[in-house]
């Protein structure tokens, strides 16, 4: 029960766009369409799954003053390890993402759930938080990517619904900061209610 | 020529927080103020300038010789991390009224990507020594000028008549997107 509110928080109540409103740059760049959204919020659950597991198992052996150095190299470490597998198996997204991949390591969600939960919490619920954020990431995105490629270009996950040109300022950048100010907007109004 | 080409293209077209979407935190988060975005600024101006440098010169005799390449993103962070410390020890035993100026901006600009974001692009975009630095000064500027602009925007807002809903992040983003527009007229420059 109580591993299932460790999990649920991040998709909706404390969910890390919309409420918390960490990691803006990467959810502004790559939500031009669906696919990128969807993409990068994987890549990212990957890290805060990964670091949030190994954190949570070395916490008792890294030193307090030397902490945020040391969760910097961890998560540096596997930000790289999906950079070149992302290379390797999925070299369209990848190309698309850019130089987003490498800035997942300054992204404050990972460095904010090591610091803020995994840090204090044993590995199962801390893999769960890490799985709960990083889905409530790729949730927001995936949701932000198809609202911009559907008023933008028209289609959905590259699937073309109707002809035409769509309103070309939601894929480019103006349009990504008015999306996400509406989106927010909305998610305000909906947490106060309850 | 290219030099003036790389300034303009910068801080106007290419603009680092209205078209790359980097930097986003600092500029939504220190713009309430002119004075401390300005304050953030120099800051900004003074690591990105100094990160680029020192990574500019790794990635070029150390990394790139050894074929250490993937090391990459590990090696600019904890540079990056350094550096700052670093600056901030410095200007505290020779500059206290500088440090005074900056020191809440300095721990904060490790985590602004736009620092990690320029040092990687000025390597992918292979740029010599001296473009690097003429790119990374003229981003910050960049940098500065729209943090400067939005703070004058919001300082504006505070006394108009907002929906409820609207209040705060919201709005501000929306003002963004329509700085972001006014941007784009620029893109015909280069």
């Amino acid at each position: 029960m109580n591993q299932w509110k460790n999990f649920t928080k991040g998709l909706i109540k404390e969910n890390p766009i919309l409420v918390l409103v960490l990691g803006t740059c990467p959810t502004l760049a790559v939500t031009t369409s669906a696919v990128n959204g969807l993409g990068m919020g994987l890549a990212t659950t990957f890290v805060l799954v990964m670091s949030n597991i190994f954190i949570s198992l070395l916490k008792n052996l890294i030193s307090d003053n030397i902490r945020i150095p040391a969760y910097i190299v961890i998560i540096a470490a596997f930000v790289t390890i999906i950079d070149l597998v992302m290379q390797a198996y999925l070299p369209d997204i990848h190309e698309s993402l850019g130089i987003f991949i490498p800035l997942i390591v300054v992204n404050c969600i990972v460095l904010g759930r090591a610091e803020a939960f995994a840090n204090k919490n044993n590995v199962l619920s801390s893999t769960v938080d890490g799985l709960g954020m990083g889905l409530g990431f790729a949730l927001a995105l995936t949701v932000m990517g198809s609202i911009r490629e559907i008023l933008g270009s028209l289609s959905i996950f590259g699937y073309k619904f109707a002809e035409g040109d769509g309103i070309l300022i939601f894929v480019l950048a103006p349009g990504a900061f008015i999306v996400f100010g509406f989106l927010m907007a909305i998610a305000q109004k909906l947490i106060k209610k309850k | 020529m290219e030099y003036v080409l790389i300034i303009i293209t910068a801080i106007f077209v290419n603009n680092i927080v209205l078209a790359q979407f980097l930097g986003i935190c600092p500029f939504l988060g220190v713009s309430k103020k002119v004075e401390t975005a300005l304050g953030m600024g120099a800051a900004v101006i003074f690591v990105m300038v100094l990160a680029t440098t020192v990574t500019w010169l790794v990635q070029t005799y150390i990394l790139g010789p050894l074929g250490l390449d993937f090391l990459r993103t590990l090696a600019f962070i904890l540079i990056i991390a350094g550096l700052v410390q670093m600056v901030e020890i410095i200007l505290k035993k020779i500059a206290p009224a500088l440090y005074q100026a900056l020191g809440i901006f300095l721990p904060l600009i490790t985590t602004n990507c736009a620092v990690l974001g320029i040092a990687l692009l000025t390597i992918q975009n292979g740029y010599d020594l001296g473009k690097s630095v003429v790119f990374a000064t003229a981003t910050a500027i960049g940098f500065t000028f729209a943090l400067v602009l939005f703070a004058g925007i919001r300082e504006q807002m505070e006394t108009s008549d907002i929906p409820e809903g609207l209040k705060g992040t919201p709005i501000a983003l929306i003002t963004a997107g329509l700085l972001a527009m006014a941007f784009m007229g620029f893109s015909g420059l280069v």
